[in-house]
């Protein structure tokens, strides 16, 4: 039986005076995470981290602190965490190298709006600004990259700032939070009260009011629509809103198309899913983004991989733009029409208002359009006869045998694409990737932090040879801690995407994209990690069974050809009617 | 009289912010982001205890100043953004001339011109003596160059302070924000509303 925390035994903090208990900064910050629910923690040692670490040993039983081998893979595991599980993830990291190790997790976290609460040692108090050992100014550094961050330098106020932490992390638009404790404030001991959750900041509105007047004419709108046009993004995956998007969806009959976060929302087979937007996206959405009279963005921030050139973008199209965040209404695609709000609150009141239409023809449209996209692509990259294997039949047996069930973590690249464009997918948070920062090495974290979020599910790590190589170390946490990934590295021998760009746009000059790889299934062995590599066609689907069959992580390297390109595409600068099958 | 929405013009920035370490950093950088010059930064407490008010001026389109506006409100400690060109405002510059005493005691020209430029004297000692104007910056740097032939010895101008001619109501609505206790909600949010003129918070 699990002992009471401190938290437990001091009880609900009434008006009454209530006894306290003396404990450390680190205690009350462990007791803090358990109030919040979390149970798995990311992270790595070092000085200025160390007390909350020797509290931690205590806490063995209540908080589960899976060891990384770099802090760049701790914040990429907490991402996955909470991409999967839709809980904020946690990170630990020490002051100076371990928290600049942070700065590419929090950047992507920000721009794919994750909730996380990372924790960073500092030094002590007194030694702030004089260049102490392993002292950076990481609030200043980290500024730009997360939602809020901030520095304790007293233990009292650690409850307190945690409680912000996470509730600003979690409310809104989520995002990184960063909460520096100087190593005083570890150690000082004070008269714990016991925790309040936030549920307010005065400054802070994590939803703009939802206004009845815009649902309205958003309404009259699409009902007026003759070719009405859905776009979604990950904003309804994060508002929970799966739900009250498939009814928005279904009542109004009109075709919807997904970026690449926002991908799984609905399941890829529902039949009013058209496909992918953006630079790889579907050629019907790409193309008829162009044709349809209205145009419905849900959650989505019209990035310029999705949108292409910009003054070419929908211009005919009156523009509907659902979002939480104010800032990104008008940003990038003038709104005829804001919605303002949770997209959980506004789909239903807009599901109410409007008619139930069937739109037979304009969703057929898009099914020719999917028709010649088989024909000049799909259909080869995914069931090749000879030559070397493609990505896509790759992804395409996986499908056949996780039957879309999988967890498919991917990697920034080629494989990406491919991965996201052919991937099945019938549950949401499904689909965990770095969509805007693009960050190569996100994918093995990823997948480790993506298991421990979901754990009855099977997750799928999906790696360019490129990628894998950036954060391969993290197989060490994969040994250490156990975890379940099933790994894929899809290996061209290139970097493939620059390559791609080398031979369409710089006259096939490859420079610097031809990378050597170590034996990845021998790399694998050492850190006790069973594979295989398979280059021929035959083998394929008996691998990828073998790998799900087997019992823990499986690496399994798949020789593809070296130079195969994604297709479509929307070259940069291109209007997305600009779309090119070849 | 409406100006395009993408012709450059001063425009004062006016932001409402808890008083809290790192806030300055976190707006600053949203303008350097961008790579737009702040011309003039004024921060200091409200008239409400603990919350702080930026002035901020930068020349800039109003379709730029409207979304930097909404990014530097999303921000957590900041409380309201409001945005205005130099019409909507009444705004000042302190500035402060350091001369030589001898020189103002032996032109009597020098102190007309002050007279004139409607300078005050702020110290007089028998080495300097140090003037005091308010004004547009045009008014203050005139001043700069009618004291430049005698011997100006330092000059210092502080950032602009703005008030908002259509302010009615600014007053009781940070009231408002003092007295919110945690839990409750801030009736009002928009400043999003197409056209709206009316002070809302």
């Amino acid at each position: 039986m699990e002992t009471q925390t401190i938290t437990q035994e001091l009880g609900e903090i009434t008006k009454v005076k209530k006894p306290t208990i003396e404990v450390s900064g680190s205690v009350a910050l462990l007791e803090a995470l358990i109030v919040e629910g979390v149970e798995t923690i990311f992270g790595y040692p070092g000085g200025a981290i160390m007390p909350i670490y020797d509290a931690l040993y205590d806490y063995n039983d209540k908080l589960n602190h899976i060891l990384v081998r770099h802090e760049q893979g701790g914040i990429h595991a907490g991402q996955g965490y909470a991409r999967t599980s839709g809980k904020v993830g946690v990170v630990f990291a020490t002051s100076g190298p371990g928290a600049t190790n942070l700065v590419t997790g929090l950047a992507d976290a920000q721009i794919d709006s994750t909730p996380l609460v990372c924790i960073t040692g500092q030094v002590f108090a007194h030694l702030l600004g004089t260049d102490a050992f392993q002292e950076t100014d990481v609030i200043n550094i980290t500024t730009p990259v997360t939602k809020w961050n901030y520095q304790v330098t007293d233990a009292t106020k650690i409850p307190e700032v945690i409680a912000k932490a996470f509730y600003i992390a979690k409310s809104g638009r989520p995002g990184p939070v960063l909460i520096d404790i100087t190593k005083n404030a570890q150690i000082q001991k004070f008269n714990y009260e016991g925790y309040v959750k936030c549920d307010h900041i005065r400054s802070y509105r994590p939803k703009p009011i939802v206004r009845p007047q815009y649902i309205q004419q958003a309404a009259e709108l699409i009902n007026q629509a003759k070719k009405p046009f859905i776009i979604w993004g990950q904003g309804v995956i994060l508002g929970s809103a799966e739900q009250e998007f498939k009814a928005f969806v279904e009542k109004s009959g009109i075709p919807a198309a997904w970026t690449v976060l926002g991908a799984g929302a609905i399941p890829t087979d529902h039949p009013q899913n058209v496909g992918m937007l953006g630079m790889h996206g579907n050629y019907g959405p790409n193309v008829l983004t162009n044709e349809c009279d209205v145009l419905i963005a849900i959650g989505m921030r019209f990035d310029d991989r999705v949108t292409g050139r910009l003054d070419k973008y929908a211009k005919q199209a009156k523009v509907i733009h659902l979002d939480i965040d104010p800032a990104e209404i008008d940003k990038n695609v003038k709104s005829t029409v804001p919605v303002w709000g949770d997209c959980k609150e506004t789909l239903p009141l807009l599901t109410a208002l409007v008619e139930q239409k069937p739109h037979t023809e304009w969703l057929n449209l898009f099914n020719e359009y999917t028709q010649k996209e088989v024909e000049a692509v799909i259909y080869d990259e995914l069931n090749p006869t000879s030559g070397e294997m493609t990505m896509g039949e790759v992804i395409k047996q996986l499908n056949d045998i996780t039957k879309g069930e999988a967890v498919i973590v991917t990697d920034v690249g080629q494989h990406q694409m491919v991965a996201c464009r052919y991937a099945k997918l019938n549950k949401t948070r499904s689909n965990v990737t770095s969509g805007g920062l693009g960050t190569m090495g996100f994918a093995l974290p990823a997948a480790i932090g993506a298991k421990f979020g979901a754990q009855e599910r099977t997750v799928v790590a999906i790696i360019g040879d490129g990628g894998f190589q950036m954060t391969l170390q993290e197989l060490g946490t994969i040994m250490q801690s156990g975890v379940d990934v099933k790994i894929i590295i899809l290996n061209n021998r290139f970097l493939g995407m620059v390559r791609q760009w080398q031979e369409l746009f710089n006259d096939r000059r490859y420079s610097f994209v031809d990378i050597q790889s170590p034996d990845f299934v021998m790399v694998a062995k050492g850190y006790g990690i069973n594979g295989k590599t398979i280059s021929e066609r035959e083998h394929l689907a008996s691998a990828l069974n073998e790998m799900l069959d087997h019992k823990g992580s499986y690496l399994l390297e798949v020789m593809v050809t070296k130079e195969n390109n994604v297709f479509p595409m929307v070259p940069q600068g291109c209007s997305v009617s600009e779309i090119r099958l070849k | 009289m409406e100006t395009p929405d993408n012709e450059k013009q001063e425009y004062n920035i006016t932001v409402y912010t808890e008083n809290q370490i790192g806030l300055l950093n976190r707006i600053a950088i949203i303008f350097t982001r961008r790579k737009i010059n702040i011309d003039s930064l004024n921060t200091s407490p409200s008239e409400i205890e603990s919350i702080h008010r930026f002035n901020i001026v930068i020349t800039e389109s109003e379709e730029v100043v409207r979304k930097l506006t909404r990014q530097i409100e999303k921000q957590v400690e900041v409380l309201k953004v409001y945005y205005h060109t130099n019409a909507d405002v009444i705004w000042q510059e302190l500035a402060l001339y350091k001369v030589s005493t001898d020189v103002i005691a032996e032109k009597v020209s020098v102190e007309r011109l002050l007279r004139e430029n409607g300078a005050r004297v702020v110290v007089l000692r028998k080495d300097y003596t140090v003037f005091e104007t308010t004004g547009h910056r045009e008014e203050t740097d005139n001043l700069i160059s009618i004291l430049q032939p005698y011997g100006l010895i330092e000059f210092v101008r502080s950032a602009r302070v703005a008030i908002i001619k259509d302010s009615e109501g600014f007053n009781s609505k940070l009231r408002e924000f003092e007295r919110l206790e945690p839990g409750e909600d801030v009736v009002e949010n928009e400043y999003l509303n197409q056209g709206q003129k009316v002070f809302t918070m």
